[in-house]
């Protein structure tokens, strides 16, 4: 496991973490953003302090487990609803940027 | 005689059931309020006083019909990140600029099922990321009582609105405090229902895991009248608990005998604004003169909550917020290719905050952090959660304040996020926990700003905390006290 507490200097890549998020940011943002990042990390690095040995991890407070319903056509959202707020559609479909050539 | 826009939803409903005014009176009265009040309040972002007024005459007329539902004809306020059909929902970001609702969420549903009016968005922190307000991309929210102070957030247009009488009831979601904090800092009734009592679908989702929708208002009795209305089991949530939903309102009353109220010693520390923890302190000795017994508590790993939260809430903000990438709804900017779309569409569509809860949230999650960050915090999620358990075994609820401070001035903690997210200290344990609490009103600062004292229950323990709640606010006047704006 590689764990961030054995990782001395605490540095965060922000500009690698900010392509893993799809997220362009100016240099200014991230000067600006670097020392709270690093200062919010280093607050919740307190959470070392504690012993989790064998304690289960809560994902969710309540015991709820899957839930399934009978597989129904039901009535949905209709098409051109849907499609209303698309910034750019063309015969009910998104319109993106080229992929392949 | 008060103002019609003054009422509470039960007055309302009564005036309503006796004919003695209109929905469209109400709603008149509360749309003059807003034109009086908002432009120094700033609680709405939306009002649609056509579609408002459209509802209220059709409730009249249903009423006239012999229509009777609990809730005909009385409007409710909708923080901007519920779904309201052919409404706007822009949950105070830039990214979603023009979006507007192509479904009603459940509660609305729930609420328009039950004869509300729904009338209008309110302001709050962008995607629900603050606790103040002063993230919203559109506007600020001044605090009724003091226009140089936030109203708290993220819920703040939803809390201003009730506090300002531009309102008779709002809904907003609580995360981490959003819907208690700013319901303290603007003297209302704000409640957090159990993680899984009210249907979260068609709520802009922030953080799954915490999330719930709940009411803010001017009384406990129209908290237990709201809660009622819109919680549930609901097919389109598969969180949501299929429980019965009691009747909340038919169990307030009575004093507090026999009932045992834990004071958790790890919440009143250094750091609690001393005016806070004395009104606290008077009314926990009222709730005592009221037949209740005291007894203190621990909840030992009260300390770790701020962090743990902000490592499970980015997480999971940053992976709901993936969905914002310019090609279905919102505010596309152009690229070369779709990588570079979507990193310029959320360059521009994001504020501050959020940005940087996603970069921690994605950081957090990213491949060799993952466990010493994420999979940690869970599993201290998991010691906070049995903290609450062992609790609940020597008492009925517990009373603390709701924030360590009164309401503060605009700029005082953006500057350092940290401060800001330490302000949080005493409602996130609740969410972490899925329990439920509610925020009541229960004295003043010395500079005349209201004071909240936190209710917290069982999971499903609504029905006792809104007892407890309605008990302490009928034996104090502080619910009856108005801001000087109102009117």
């Amino acid at each position: 496991m590689t764990s961030a507490e054995n990782k001395p200097s605490g540095r965060i890549d922000v500009r690698y973490v900010a392509h893993l998020a799809r997220m362009h940011l100016a240099d200014d943002e991230i000067a600006r953003l670097q020392p709270q990042l690093e200062q919010i990390v280093g607050y919740v690095r307190q959470l070392n302090e504690l012993n989790v040995e064998g304690i289960e991890p809560t994902a969710h407070a309540i015991p709820v487990q899957n839930v399934f319903r009978a597989d129904e056509v039901r009535e949905c959202l209709d098409h051109d609803a849907a499609m209303k707020n698309a910034p750019l559609a063309r015969e009910g479909q998104f319109i993106v940027p080229k992929i392949i050539e | 005689m008060a103002n019609l826009n003054q009422l509470t939803v039960a007055e309302a409903a009564e005036k309503l059931a006796k004919r003695a005014c209109s929905s469209e009176d109400i709603v008149r009265a509360v749309l003059s309020s807003i034109e009086k009040t908002d432009k120094q309040v700033g609680a709405y972002l939306t009002v649609d006083a056509e579609s408002a007024l459209a509802q209220a005459r059709a409730a009249d007329t249903a009423r006239t019909k012999g229509e009777n539902k609990p809730l005909l004809g009385v409007p409710i306020g909708m923080k901007d990140l519920l779904n309201v059909k052919r409404q706007p929902c822009t949950c105070a970001s830039k990214i979603l600029n023009g979006y507007v609702a192509p479904y009603d969420a459940t509660v609305v549903a729930k609420l328009r099922a039950a004869g509300a009016v729904l009338l209008g968005r309110l302001n709050m922190d962008e995607f629900a990321m603050g606790g103040s307000t002063e993230n919203s991309a559109y506007q600020p929210t001044r605090n009724p009582w003091d226009l140089s102070r936030v109203p708290g957030g993220s819920s703040g247009g939803s809390a201003a609105a009730v506090a300002a009488d531009e309102a008779l009831a709002t809904l907003g979601s609580d995360t981490g405090g959003s819907i208690r904090q700013p319901a303290g800092f603007c003297g209302c009734v704000g409640l957090k229902p159990t993680y899984g009592r009210v249907s979260r679908y068609g709520l802009t989702a922030f953080a799954s895991s915490l999330d719930q929708i709940g009411p803010l208002t001017k009384t406990v009795r129209d908290s237990a009248l709201l809660l009622g209305a819109i919680s549930g089991r609901d097919e389109m949530d598969s969180t949501s608990l299929d429980v019965p939903v009691p009747d909340y309102v038919a169990q307030l009353g009575g004093d507090l005998k026999g009932l045992r109220l834990g004071l958790p010693r790890e919440y009143f520390i250094e750091g609690l604004d001393a005016e806070v923890e004395q009104s606290v302190r008077v009314a926990v000795a009222k709730c005592r003169e009221l037949g209740a017994e005291i007894v203190e508590i621990s909840l030992p790993h009260s300390k770790y909550a701020v962090a743990v939260y902000y490592i499970i809430a980015t997480a999971e903000a940053s992976a709901n917020l993936a969905r914002f990438d310019g090609v279905r709804y919102g505010l596309r900017v152009d690229g070369e290719d779709p990588l570079d779309q979507y990193g310029k569409t959320r360059a521009a569509g994001f504020g501050q905050e959020v940005k940087r809860r996603i970069i921690l949230g994605t950081y957090v999650l990213s491949s060799g952090y993952h466990d010493a960050y994420y999979l940690r915090a869970q599993k201290v999620r998991t010691l906070i959660r049995r903290d609450f358990e062992a609790a609940f075994k020597q008492c009925d609820a517990i009373l603390t304040p709701v924030a360590p401070t009164a309401a503060y001035k605009f700029g005082e903690k953006l500057a350092d996020p940290l401060k800001m997210y330490l302000g949080d200290i005493f409602t996130i344990p609740v969410n972490l926990a899925g329990i439920c609490g509610v925020s009541v009103p229960c004295g003043f600062t010395s500079e005349k700003l209201p004071v909240g004292l936190q209710v917290i229950g069982p999971a499903l323990g609504e029905n006792v905390i809104l007892k407890i709640g309605h008990a302490y606010e009928q034996a104090t006047p502080w619910h009856k006290e108005k801001p000087e704006i109102s009117g």
